[in-house]
């Protein structure tokens, strides 16, 4: 099988986001970058199937010279070839669905597996968008996948369920949490990966479709009424709860 | 901006709820321009009622492929009626079909598309979107370049009005073009969660975290869940340790909620888990420890202990319901 991971490289879901200087991005004093959590289930999931039915299993990030540490996690968990397309920081989805759509037009893969949405900007598109533009099926925030016979059976979560989706390959999956329990990288593998080689791509140049105006701390409009546990808070909680929330 | 077009979704007997808000919020920001919906196989009677929300016209898709519920063809469809009905301006309700469609027709229409917004406003003729980023750890207001744009809404943060006077709505059935190409993904089976509602469904969540301190304890959660008619919901590490499934869990790696009340009892409040659900409209927090990061983000909260609290709160709670 000729498996394609794309993942993406985003600040560690502890980290303190503030708005940087520019008042568009966050300011990345100080941040921790890592491997997008959900792209650990991607590279973990494309690993056991190679372990299973054979082939090869290539990572890409679409980013900057600073993005390599990320493809180095990669390589250390195992994937064989990393591929960085090397341009600006990524600004606008459509200029990295259409920089991934390029690379994996050229490997043209049988599998391409991504996490269901990368933790930054928590745009959930990116499978679909990909699978537009490659005339392939996606489906997303999928949770248990099985792939036989030249087809990917998998779950995914709907609201109040699951649902069962069938898709021939070629098809891209969005993988959510449950899917597996990523492999943490030995130390010698992530000796060895330090030296392994990185293969760069230069962009294709693409209009940006969207403009981010300015990034914000979101403002705390709570009441924050704080009470204590006698009977008498919980009466009183009760009735704000319902003379002025007006939500019992 | 030339025409609006809005897709609408049926569920048993009436239009979904998000399809309303969906509708209400196009009815806001289209200030006279022309608004259609597009329905996929949808049933006449139960569309017209998309005219109490304003909507005077909706394209009903029928085709026996649809029955197959592909994304695939759903996007072909959605993007054919945008096309006939020289739409430029397409807005999805962002749960998990919208979620799907929506990028695909984006990029079939050649659109910029943003997902997840809270909130849209019309500044100098351009619609300005707000969508939480980094797992709502902040927030940033973007606009879309491109001719042809596409949006899908939070589930339940905008809200669902009737418009001043209902208007007729007109149901104009509409038979696509597909072939087998275009349904390359297929549902095939549907597993709904049995008796229990879903966090993603539910308007009122009682969520338990490490301070329920075993499964065991988790019918205090339920219990009150169950008098406010509500879903249980779970914080990470009570998912982690194989307390309650991961369908329940609320936050980064869980679900994204936002419902009318959300009470979170025994939950410290990490920033994964406020990620979750810092948009559900009123919050309530019951913690022992008074510094809990969970009371800053809480409208009432409870400096308690969640077993002597939990069964007072729910005795009480269904005092005033009865």
């Amino acid at each position: 099988m000729n498996i394609l991971v794309c993942i993406s490289r985003v600040p560690d879901t502890a980290s303190r986001i503030l708005v940087g200087s520019d008042g568009k991005n966050i300011d990345t004093q100080g941040i921790k970058f890592v491997v997008n959590p959900y792209d650990e289930f991607a590279i973990e999931e494309g690993l056991r199937l190679r372990e299973k039915n054979g082939g090869t299993v290539t990572a890409i990030v679409i980013g900057t010279e600073a993005s390599k540490d990320v493809l180095r996690t990669a390589l250390a968990m195992g994937v064989d070839k990393a591929v960085l397309v090397k341009g600006k920081e990524p600004d606008d989805s459509f200029y990295v669905a259409r920089n991934l759509a390029e690379y994996a037009k050229t490997i043209s893969p049988d599998l391409v597996l991504l996490g269901r949405q990368s933790v930054d900007y928590d745009s959930r598109q990116m499978a679909s968008a990909l699978g537009e533009m490659l005339g392939m099926p996606s489906i997303s925030v999928v949770s248990k996948l099985t792939i036989e016979n030249g087809k990917a059976t998998a779950e995914k979560d709907i609201e109040g369920g699951k649902v069962v989706v069938e898709a021939a390959l070629p098809c891209l999956i969005s993988c959510q949490k449950g899917l597996n329990d990523p492999r943490y990288p030995k130390l010698p593998d992530i000796m060895k990966a330090k030296s392994k080689p990185i293969e760069e791509i230069v962009p294709a140049e693409t209009q940006n479709k969207v403009t981010i105006l300015d990034m914000t701390m979101p403002s705390k409009k709570r009441v924050g009424k704080i009470l204590g546990a006698e009977d008498a808070d919980i009466d009183e909680l009760v009735k704000l709860l319902h003379e002025e929330a007006k939500v019992i | 901006m030339k025409k609006i077009l809005v897709y609408i979704e049926q569920q048993n007997d009436g239009l979904k709820r998000t399809s309303f808000e969906v509708i209400t919020a196009a009815r806001n920001i289209s200030a006279g321009i022309p608004m259609v919906g597009v329905i996929l196989n949808g049933n006449a009677d139960v569309i017209k009622s998309a005219g109490d929300y304003g909507l005077s016209k909706v394209v009903n898709a029928k085709h026996s492929l649809l029955e197959k519920t592909s994304i695939m063809s759903a996007s072909a469809v959605v993007y054919q009626v945008a096309k006939s009905e020289e739409a430029d301006l397409i807005l999805f309700a962002g749960n998990a079909a919208g979620m799907e469609i929506a990028p695909r027709v984006a990029v079939k229409m050649d659109a910029g598309y943003i997902c997840d917004c809270v909130a849209l406003e019309v500044t100098e003729g351009n619609i300005v979107a707000s969508k939480p980023v980094y797992a709502g750890k902040s927030q940033i207001r973007t606009s879309v370049d491109s001719d042809n744009k596409v949006f899908s809404l939070r589930p339940n943060v905008f809200t669902a009005s009737k418009s001043e006077g209902s208007v007729n709505c007109e149901v104009i059935d509409f038979t696509p073009e597909l072939t087998e190409s275009d349904c390359k993904d297929v549902v095939v089976n549907v597993m709904k969660n049995e008796g229990k509602l879903d966090v993603l469904e539910a308007d009122v969540i009682v969520s338990g975290g490490r301070g329920i301190k075993g499964p065991e304890n988790y019918h205090l959660i339920e219990a009150l869940a169950n008098t406010l008619g509500g879903a249980v919901g779970a914080s990470r590490a009570v998912v982690d340790a194989g307390w309650r499934p991961h369908a329940e869990q609320v936050g980064q790696t869980g679900k994204t909620v936002s419902p009318s009340l959300y009470i979170a009892s025994g939950i410290s409040g990490a920033v994964q888990h406020l990620a979750g659900m810092s948009t559900s409209k009123t919050i309530v927090a019951i913690n022992k420890d008074k510094d809990a990061p969970i009371f800053k983000v809480a409208d009432y909260g409870i400096v308690g202990d969640l077993f002597d609290v939990l069964p007072k709160l729910n005795e009480k709670i269904k005092s005033i319901l009865n």
